[in-house]
């Protein structure tokens, strides 16, 4: 096993009186394609949200236990949650380009964080672009709407956003739910190239999906950890029941 | 039962069902009315302002020879203005023509006031008078700039407060007293910048006439922040949450994504807002009638008394003699207020169809 980046210590997460995650306990590797599967209501999703404390936002949410990214538990006191939200980004399940334009919405993430010299921008924008494959269809058309791409697009592009801030980690929230096949396969090897540098953390209901891009795979059920373990372990030789049901389509 | 529930020809036949059909030509009916109401007040406004256009071209010869024979002794019979050079008594024995001249009388002094419109006298009530539009009209755009000037930055930034920054329990507070001020009544506003306002700005600035435009426009800002609050407050939280957490997972703060994501997403809401925001402030008028001091200046100014245009019908139409000259104005300027928020509307409705569909169609 490589390098561990990212280390979850008995994290349990209630909204309200809701148990949402039970003692979760997990390592995600650097530098791999890690995906949870599980039914949906199961607690990937939230899961994936307290990786870059999204879930702050919902007022209800409460959290214990540990996350460590680079020994570093991000739940501390003294962590400043913007700065760790530069670290670890993030790619939503539903496209959501901002209403400006392609380099716009790339150049944003470089904005906010203070950069407003034209060439660092421009620089930015193209290697972000490249870095998520989609350069070469929007090269020509930088300052029109985002919205007119189609909805892969759109996704790359939100993609590209993302890697405009340079994380070390990136969740993706079911990227490719809402795309078609062709789409689907680019983004798919878009992960594929983007794992050499980034670790990714990936919801995916598609389990051909999981089998195909992630190196890891973790089973949640009920806001439980099944299992966890290499991605061909857990799909060929799963050594719990329920799993084993999962992936071969017996409920679920 | 078992009849009914078969699929057959007569159960599936086509049924007339009586409370339904009265139901939806009662709604139809109601909305229709509510339509027909509206278009009436408009043509009525325009109706009483046409006559004022009547000028008879034709006429005119006759009207000159008309009116010389007024002068020579059929004076008594006039009316309005120019009573006051007759002889108290009637001297004439000739009725038939009396209609007739009444009518030629109007149409000269219809022709004298529409060659004053475009001046910036106002003087309707004198031995000469003069509608001249230009200083009430600017006098209406100055209040609303001051008032606009002053509401939309409240409104808006109010709205962005409840919208992204106050919590929850705050937001359920702000949100509906800030509505309340919009039943609020005009006249308790006006009263109040009336009283107390006037005093306290004048006490604070020193200038000269205590009632004016910059007190009535902030008088009037009072009647438009709900307005503009409200509305903007809808259209930014009506902003899909995706871009603000999109904005938030790139390490945007809390004020960074409410300026620079959520508030040009809400553009089209917000401009809305603004032009309803000035057609409720151009339309005033018991605010405008009680705080800006009702004196028809043309001046740059905004510590001078102004006229404005609702002010000026709320305040003459009483007094007017019905048919004359002056009423026939005085629906004019009706008219154009009529116009001007008609034409705001449309603005603020094609402006922002148009706008939504460049953002979201990406054209």
């Amino acid at each position: 096993m490589k390098e561990i980046k990212i280390k979850i210590k008995d994290l349990t997460l209630h909204y309200g009186q809701k148990l949402a995650l039970n003692n979760i306990c997990l390592e995600i590797p650097d530098r791999r394609v890690t995906a949870l599967i599980g039914p949906s209501g199961c607690g990937k999703s939230t899961f994936l949200r307290t990786l870059n404390r999204m879930n702050d936002l919902i007022p209800s949410a409460r959290i214990s236990g540990e996350v460590l990214i680079d020994e570093l538990n991000i739940y501390d006191r003294n962590i400043d949650v913007v700065n760790l939200r530069k670290r670890v980004g993030m790619v939503f399940q539903k496209s959501n380009p901002f209403s400006k334009s392609i380099y716009e919405n790339v150049a944003y993430g470089p904005r906010i964080n203070g950069i407003n010299e034209r060439k660092v921008l421009d620089e930015i924008v193209e290697t972000s672009l490249k870095r998520a494959a989609i350069w070469n269809e929007v090269k020509d058309r930088l300052r029109d709407s985002a919205l007119g791409l189609s909805g892969g697009q759109q996704q790359r592009l939100c993609i590209a956003r993302t890697l405009s801030v340079n994380p070390d980690v990136i969740l993706m929230d079911e990227p490719a739910s809402a795309l078609d096949p062709l789409s689907t396969s680019k983004i798919e090897e878009l992960i594929h190239q983007l794992k050499e540098q980034y670790t990714i953390v990936i919801v995916t209901h598609n389990m051909q999906q999981a089998a195909r891009v992630s190196d890891y795979t973790a089973f949640f059920y009920l806001g439980e950890l099944i299992e966890f373990g290499k991605t061909k372990t857990i799909f060929t030789n799963p050594t719990i029941k329920q799993t084993e049901d999962y992936i071969t389509g017996r409920f679920g | 039962m078992a009849e009914n529930t078969r699929f057959t020809a007569e159960s599936l036949k086509k049924k007339f069902r009586l409370s339904e059909f009265l139901a939806e030509k009662f709604i139809t009916g109601i909305a229709f009315l509510s339509i027909t109401i509206i278009v009436l007040i408009f043509v009525f406004v325009f109706r009483e302002a046409i006559p004022l256009f009547r000028t008879g071209k034709a006429k005119e010869v006759a009207v000159k020879e008309q009116v010389t024979k007024i002068n020579e002794g059929l004076k008594p019979e006039s009316y309005g203005d120019t009573v006051n050079q007759a002889s108290p008594v009637v001297v004439t024995n000739k009725p038939a023509p009396q209609a007739y001249d009444e009518d030629v009388i109007r149409q000269v002094e219809n022709k004298k006031a529409l060659k004053t419109l475009n001046t910036a006298t106002w003087q309707p009530v004198s031995d000469n008078p003069r509608y001249g539009l230009w200083s009430l009209f600017f006098g209406t755009l100055k209040v609303t700039l001051i008032a606009i000037l002053i509401a939309a930055p409240l409104g808006i930034l109010a709205a962005l407060f409840t919208s992204a920054f106050a919590p929850t329990w705050l937001r359920e507070i702000l949100k509906p007293a800030i509505e309340l001020l919009a039943g609020f009544p005009s006249v308790v506003i006006g009263f109040f910048a009336l009283m107390v306002m006037a005093s306290f700005f004048q006490d604070l600035f020193g200038y000269a006439s205590r009632l004016n435009a910059f007190v009535g426009g902030v008088a009037m800002s009072l009647a438009a922040i709900p307005i503009i609050y409200t509305i903007t407050e809808d259209a930014l939280s009506s902003v899909p949450a995706t871009y603000k957490e999109a904005s938030l997972a790139l390490g945007a703060n809390h004020w960074q994504t409410a300026f620079f994501v959520t508030l040009p997403a809400a553009t089209p809401g917000i401009f809305a807002s603004i032009l309803l925001g000035t057609g409720r402030v151009f339309g005033e008028t018991m605010i405008a009638l009680m705080a800006t001091g009702n004196a028809a200046l043309l001046s740059a100014n905004p510590f001078e008394s102004v006229r404005t245009l609702a002010a000026t019908i709320g305040a003459e139409m009483a007094e007017v003699v019905y048919g004359d000259t002056h009423y026939s104005v005085l629906f004019l300027i009706g008219a154009l207020l009529f116009i001007f928020s008609f034409g705001m509307n449309a603005l603020a409705e094609f402006y922002i169809k148009g706008r939504l569909m460049k953002r979201f169609m990406g054209r």
